[in-house]
């Protein structure tokens, strides 16, 4: 335990995580984010990308957490209280998932808790709660045009989250385009895993040691820019 | 048939029997029936089986669970990833007191949907290849597979709304119409709680979001204090 902590590499903060996935997010874009570490990525959007946040309980074009101003009908997914931006909307569920599953959202971000290197994705069942909850996160998951898994790269006792297979319970399979986490930015392709880059003091054998399938590295393999 | 005005929450849930299905409204705090919970609550129904997204930590349904009221959840947000509080439903669930139907989202919507819609279905990618999906009839179309889901509906929904009018039109506040308006078409006994009830003519006929078809009953009150807890 001592052992593998003092071998760990130092990667990002949670707010460095979410500030590398939101560069991710184009203009124009219309994205939905997961509960937790996700959500962060809205505040480091810079202010000339115009992204259309959507939240599945029924609101699209939202701004961000809201502070003093709580109004118990304005919330988030994850039912925090939320700001509205001009051009906003409100709908039901049935629309909600309407835009989810028929394709119209086009950047998913979820936390995950492992990844497997064909995409699958494992982020609902926690063993040692003895259960789990799933909310949108299969819709989204298996519908995005385009899927981000943000999370750490170990648990925390340091075992690998990224797998040859999942040993938890799916959320959906073949799913998952990117994955951010405080280590490394990986792409799933085709073929298996690509590392792409690296945080920054990080280097590739390490991230391969903390791996369990074996990651090509990209040609243009660099550093994290934040 | 339209709408009928109550006095009261108590009086709105006159004639409603032990061992019902009952919808409930709302996401978290959202549009979510409180005052309609407790009345429940304080009804002593019991043998209640419930169908909402989720349950509010020692709130609302989450009294219906500690009093050994309801047998049966059917929700997509069930047991919490962290927190040191547990909800009354997760002890009883972790203790095998009461049964648990875990619904993704969408799946959820669309098979109340396809209740009130009197379909006898629908067909979803989502679930496929999952504990969600196991035992399931799967269908074929165009190549490609979907699981088939069943209709959802319920003996009783109940949720808040903004404003009604006197026959039973709808109209929602903000995110509070989430799974409302799907719930309305799909049970037996709609029970609305509004902030204000209104003579008809004085809604919009065009910003009518639930007609007065699907609403039986409907009660005026303020929205009860409730804490968000995560």
């Amino acid at each position: 335990m001592a052992e593998s902590q003092t071998r760990r590499p130092v990667g990002l903060t949670r707010e460095l995580m979410a500030m590398r996935v939101a560069q991710e997010l184009q203009d124009g874009m219309v994205v939905n984010l997961g509960i937790g570490l996700p959500t962060l990525t809205s505040s480091y959007l810079p202010a000339d990308k115009k992204v259309l946040f959507q939240a599945e309980n029924g609101v699209l074009g939202y701004g961000g957490i809201a502070g003093e101003s709580y109004d118990r009908d304005l919330i988030n997914a994850g039912g925090q209280p939320i700001t509205l931006l001009p051009g906003a909307s409100f709908f039901d569920s049935a629309t909600s998932f309407t835009m989810i599953r028929g394709g119209h959202i086009d950047v998913a971000v979820l936390g995950g808790m492992q990844v497997a290197e064909n995409g699958d994705l494992a982020n609902w069942f926690v063993p040692d709660r003895g259960g789990g909850s799933v909310g949108g996160a299969m819709d989204l998951a298996v519908c995005a045009r385009r899927l981000i898994v943000v999370m750490e790269h170990v648990t925390r006792d340091g075992a690998p989250r990224i797998l040859k297979r999942c040993t938890f319970p799916l959320t959906a399979t073949r799913c998952v385009d990117l994955v951010v986490t405080d280590l490394a930015l990986i792409e799933v392709a085709e073929d298996g895993l690509v590392l792409r880059e690296v945080a920054p003091g990080v280097t590739p054998d390490e991230v391969q040691a903390l791996t369990e399938p074996t990651l090509r590295l990209a040609s243009d393999l660099t550093e994290m820019s934040l | 048939m339209v709408a009928e005005v109550y006095p009261s929450v108590d009086d709105a849930l006159d004639g409603i029997p032990n061992n019902i299905s009952l919808m409930i409204g709302g996401f978290v705090t959202a549009g979510a029936p409180f005052n309609l919970l407790h009345a429940f609550h304080r009804r002593g129904t019991t043998g209640v089986t419930a169908i909402t997204n989720s349950v509010m930590s020692g709130q609302g349904l989450d009294l219906m669970f500690r009093d050994g009221q309801v047998d049966k959840l059917i929700a997509t947000f069930a047991i919490r990833a962290s927190g040191s509080k547990r909800t009354h439903f997760e002890e009883r669930y972790l203790a095998g007191e009461v049964e648990l139907e875990l619904v993704p989202q969408g799946t959820f919507a669309e098979r109340i949907r396809a209740a009130g819609a009197g379909l006898g279905g629908i067909l979803t990618p989502v679930g496929l290849g999952t504990p969600l999906g196991e035992g399931k009839p799967t269908v074929e179309v165009d190549g490609k597979t979907f699981l088939l889901e069943r209709p959802l509906g319920a003996d009783v929904a109940i949720f808040r709304a903004h404003r009604a009018d006197r026959l039973g039109n709808v109209q929602y506040r903000k995110s509070g119409r989430n799974f409302n308006p799907l719930m309305a078409t799909a049970a037996d006994l709609v029970i609305v709680e509004v902030d204000e009830i209104v003579e008809p003519g004085e809604l919009d006929p065009e910003l009518v979001q639930t007609p007065a078809v699907f609403v039986d009953r409907i009660v005026q009150c303020a929205p009860l204090e409730v804490v968000w807890n995560g």
